[in-house]
């Protein structure tokens, strides 16, 4: 039993990182907007739902056209991005700003409207598919060379099973210290010694279960997981850039901060709203064509899950943080594959997969009763 | 001399309360004007008025002789009103040099920001040695400094300057009125507002009176110093 855990770990690890990356790029669009406009925009997950349906329509009818699935997979997400990324940009325009302009400061009332704008795209996005179509299920078509599968060398394997339990003994040794605590007067042990006695764990127990650790994982990833993986790394790397490197980076922070004294600088500060939506709504957008192209089959109401569960993550790093957003997704991913995976284990098949997300909502009600600020904490919009 | 800026019985209301009654006030070129009254009598309003983070509801704020008391404060900006708020304002999370590129953010020529960079950080070499600092790590008086030199990176054809000596130790008060004088020696027109009556009459050449909204007296700033209602109320003599 044991054994099928700890040979499991590094693919369920690595399922749940893929997966992590998708949550994380819808993440960031909910902090950002958060960041500077205090709003929760419950509508971003029709924004990303938008940009996974254009996605699929840009796969069915330039299949023919163009060979190349890589190169169709790039102008999904070209195109997927773009189109979430004028829906948001709408919908700010249309929906929050002139809410903005009547100077409502009930904060249920763009909460509320959020909600609203979400049922609205559900269903005009329905609406145009069946009109077109006279079907809202789309489905990514397959291609051999992204289901490909490769193998992955052994020592990453190796090295994910121990670096997890060397966090496990960590937080085992963690919790340890602290009931001893409870009953002495003993001192806080420093963090150097319990990763000390984590790590001296973490070998005993690799000596007793050598065969299991250093048998052969099989551990395999499919192109399209390898796709999903550059294409995150790449939009994270380029959103950190455009934040931290450019004028109009910049300027979000500044009026995530202190709105009215950035417009005592020049800057306009609808603009830079309608920036960040159109920022968001990108992300969002390119995380709907990645999430189509794992689970290949998408529709109006396709959102709501990982939308929330991106939400989830987000508050998890620390909602208005962007570094936390992109670390919550993460974690989260990672926790739903262990979870929904183990937990099958657990309780011989008793319960299935399908918890998975009562865990990722545990996991929210849990951060929101202990550590409301998050992993990380707020940092975007920190007011001073 | 040229007129830059001019209230003509601006009228500004907060809800209900009427905090501004009718103010006319001028700035010529070159000049430092400073605005001196007690707590509450509308002087960091009528700021606000002028760089329109609140409007009149009567009245007109002429700069350069053209009306902008209805434009929105980032459009004010761009005519060339620098404001240095009340209580610094700056951007806690972004560093000294973020601080300073924004309140660049109009400029789009490179080699200009860079310039006035320069010359923030020949003013105030302290912020030179912070500049990868964040700003909400820096002293009150460094804020302060950051906070004009955030202000002096429009280049603006006037500054308005909210209470810059409030909380700050006796020293760095006569350092912030010192460079006030100088920022104004190298051409700056400055409207001041100002609690510490005495240092702002110092070095201003005209002042005006503020009372619950409506200007009480003016002049030269010599002759306010000198005049005994203003000694009583403001000069603690």
């Amino acid at each position: 039993m044991l054994e099928i855990l700890i040979q499991l770990l590094p693919s369920v690890l690595l399922e749940g990182l893929i997966l992590g990356f998708v949550y994380a790029m819808i993440a960031l669009g909910y902090t950002m907007v958060y960041g500077v406009l205090e709003l929760i925009n419950f509508a971003h997950s029709e924004i990303f739902m938008a940009g996974a349906v254009a996605g699929a329509e840009v796969f069915i009818l330039l299949k023919g056209v163009i060979g190349n699935p890589f190169l169709l997979l790039a102008l999904a997400i070209l195109i997927g991005g773009a189109v979430a990324a004028i829906v948001a940009i709408l919908v700010e325009r249309l929906a929050y700003r002139p809410l903005r302009k009547r100077g409502t400061t009930n904060r249920l009332v763009p909460l509320i409207t959020a909600i609203g704008v979400s049922f609205f795209l559900q269903d005009l996005v329905r609406l145009i598919e069946g009109l077109w179509h006279n079907a809202f299920y789309r489905r990514y078509p397959s291609f051999s060379v992204f289901e490909a599968t490769y193998t992955l060398p052994n020592w990453i394997g190796v090295l994910t099973i121990l670096a997890t339990l060397w966090l496990a003994f960590w937080v085992i040794a963690y919790f340890g210290d602290w009931l001893v605590r409870l009953f002495s007067k003993k001192e806080r042990a420093a963090g150097r010694t319990l990763s000390i006695v984590a790590a001296g764990l973490t070998l005993v127990f690799a000596f007793f279960y050598r065969h299991v650790i250093f048998a052969d994982l099989g551990m395999t990833i499919q192109m399209k997981s390898i796709l999903v993986i550059v294409v995150s790394l790449a939009m994270l790397y380029g959103l950190n850039w455009l934040v931290h490197k450019t004028k109009l980076g910049i300027a979000i922070r500044a009026v995530a901060q202190d709105a009215q004294t950035a417009s005592l600088m020049g800057i306009d500060p609808d603009v830079i709203v309608s920036r960040t939506f159109l920022i968001g709504g990108f992300l969002g957008g390119v995380a709907g064509v990645l999430f189509g192209l794992l689970y290949t089959l998408v529709h109006p109401y396709v959102g709501f899950i990982p939308g929330i569960k991106a939400f989830t993550a987000a508050v998890l790093g620390g909602i208005g943080n962007i570094t936390g957003a992109a670390v919550g997704g993460l974690v989260l991913g990672m926790l739903e594959m262990l979870g929904g995976t183990y937990l099958t284990f657990l309780t011989n098949g008793a319960m299935g997969t399908e918890y998975k997300d009562i865990l990722a909502f545990l996991i929210l009600i849990f951060i929101l009763l202990f550590r409301p600020q998050g992993i990380i904490g707020q940092q975007l919009g920190e007011k001073v | 001399m040229k007129k830059v800026l001019e209230l003509k019985n601006v009228h500004t209301y907060y809800g209900k309360i009427h905090a501004l009654k009718g103010i006319n006030l001028e700035v010529f070129e070159g000049e430092i004007v400073t605005l001196i009254g007690a707590n509450g009598a509308g002087k960091t309003t009528t700021l606000r008025t002028i760089s329109g983070m609140i409007h009149p509801k009567e009245g007109e704020v002429l700069f350069e002789g053209v009306a902008v008391q209805h434009l929105p404060a980032h459009l004010i900006v761009k005519r060339g009103i620098g404001h240095v708020p009340e209580g610094r304002r700056i951007f806690p999370r972004l560093t000294v040099e973020e601080n300073l590129e924004i309140g660049a953010y109009l400029e789009n020529d490179r080699h200009k920001v860079e310039e006035r960079k320069a010359e923030v950080f020949e003013l105030f070499p302290r912020l030179a040695e912070r500049r990868r600092q964040l700003g909400g790590t820096l002293s009150g008086g460094e804020q302060q400094m950051l906070a004009i030199g955030r202000a002096l990176m429009q280049d603006p054809r006037i500054l308005l300057m909210d209470e810059p000596s409030m909380g700050l130790a006796p020293v760095l008060v006569d350092l912030i009125f010192e460079t006030i004088a100088e920022l104004n020696k190298r051409g700056k027109t400055i409207l001041l507002v100002e609690q510490n009556a005495l240092k702002a009459l110092e070095i201003a050449h005209r002042g005006y009176v503020l009372q619950t909204g409506e200007i009480t007296l003016s002049g030269p700033a010599k002759e306010l110093a000198e005049n005994e209602e203003v000694k009583r109320a403001y000069l603690g003599g």
